[in-house]
């Protein structure tokens, strides 16, 4: 056992770790460029030259891979998957396929549309829509790369049971009638012939993979160099006293406080890895670092923006507040138990 | 010829807007395109992903910015 114990832990700093680069970007800056190692600067800088180069080269394979994966799902797909359903297996299931199914923030709005007036509960979409930024399938490994296993695991196991609850919630509080009056003129209309799925050969789906490295890293690449720009500032330039007594234990408001700083923040959750990795070497809580990602990937002013459109205030305060507290609570839950995942 | 462009204004939709005035350009025919944001238009195409092409009330393609020849390709077959 201890044998592929080992070799599992030599993988894992092979290529999600990287620690091979770490090693070599603080060879290049202490040795070539002779920058001096106790500096803030030299940490900073290896940091960020570190990070970007490591997030980078795993964002293109993974993003890959989960292309690949996601190329056998659709959203016409999972419409036709969460057809009829009801009920909480109805939830966990549309939060499930909402970490695999792959669209573009903007289609959103399409999507809550098409879904409502094929009949879904409103919970049901809802589950769908919140799993689907908040659990990514590339997200999720570059967090074990990052952190490790069992924070990634576990970070999977609390978005999906957000996601499953708050649409339950939202199923629980009748909230079918909370829609945009459009859609629900749309719905008695009908039209319900379903688009034809495409279904596509293994080169397609190959080339499909390469599209979509290329246009996902043309779409965050700004945004993981303001993270880990921020991340390097926090890495080598703030005090830790001065984090800690922000983001540390001593404060019992860190959680709602970090929570209430990632809401209205606009990035990928490829962005705010590197700060969250800033923070954990901090000494900042994983639950406040946790809390703080979700709420910037779950919830952001843009999403919140489209969303308004399609449904009425009474529901949209709902799914705020459910997401909001299910966050904070989760955050103060990680804190708590952190010494089962650090 | 109708031809209908939908989309939020993301820049992929942006983009096939601009690609179809490329296609219709280089075939060189007379096309009226719209570049249509209207929630409730793209609720009745029943599109789950934009940006959607329409061509003469029949969607074409969804979900992905097809290349300039695949749309001259969709107009002729239109």
């Amino acid at each position: 056992m201890q044998f592929i114990k080992d070799i599992f832990i030599a993988i894992n700093d092979i290529f999600l770790k990287m620690s091979w680069l770490d090693q070599l970007v603080r060879w290049f800056f202490k040795d070539v460029i002779g920058l001096n190692e106790e500096s803030l600067l030299f940490s900073s800088i290896t940091f960020f030259v570190y990070d970007v180069i490591k997030i980078f080269i795993l964002l293109t394979v993974l993003i890959f891979i989960s292309s690949y994966i996601q190329s056998y799902f659709s959203p016409e797909k999972t419409r036709r998957l969460l057809k009829g359903k009801k009920g909480v297996g109805a939830n966990s299931l549309g939060a499930l396929l909402g970490t695999v199914t792959p669209f573009c923030s903007c289609s959103s709005i399409p999507i809550f549309i098409g879904f409502t007036k094929a009949g879904l509960p409103v919970g049901v979409t809802f589950s769908f829509l919140i799993s689907s930024p908040l659990v990514d399938l590339a997200s999720v490994i570059l967090l074990a790369g990052i952190f490790n296993w069992r924070i990634a695991i576990a970070y999977v196991v609390v978005g999906l049971v957000i996601a499953i609850i708050g649409g339950s919630l939202i199923s629980f509080l009748k909230m079918d009638v909370q829609v945009a009056d459009f859609i629900k003129e749309a719905r008695q209309i009908g039209c319900a012939s379903d688009l034809v799925e495409e279904t596509m050969s293994r080169k397609e789906r190959v080339h499909y993979a390469f599209d979509q490295v290329k246009e996902i890293i043309h779409r965050v690449w700004v945004y993981i160099f303001i993270g880990v720009g921020i991340g390097a500032i926090i890495h080598g330039f703030i005090p830790e006293q001065f984090i800690l007594s922000i983001l540390g234990d001593r404060n019992p408001f860190s959680v709602v406080l970090a929570t209430i700083v990632g809401i209205p923040m606009y990035a990928d959750i490829f962005g705010t890895l590197p700060i969250a990795e800033a923070l954990i070497l901090k000494g900042v809580g994983i639950g406040t670092v946790l809390a703080f990602m979700m709420a910037v990937t779950a919830l952001s002013l843009p999403s919140m923006i489209m969303i308004k459109k399609v449904i009425k205030p009474k529901l949209f305060i709902v799914f705020v507040s459910i997401v909001t507290v299910g966050i904070i609570f989760v955050g103060y839950v990680f804190n708590a138990f952190s010494y089962l995942l650090v | 010829m109708e031809i209908k462009v939908l989309g939020s204004g993301c820049s992929n939709c942006k983009r096939l807007y601009e690609y179809t005035k490329q296609a219709v350009d280089e075939l060189d025919i007379t096309a009226n395109i719209v570049y249509v944001t209207d929630m409730i238009e793209i609720a009745k195409a029943n599109l789950l992903r934009t940006p959607g092409l329409i061509i003469n009330n029949h969607v074409v393609s969804y979900g992905r910015v097809p290349l300039v020849d695949e749309i001259k390709e969709m107009i002729k077959k239109a």
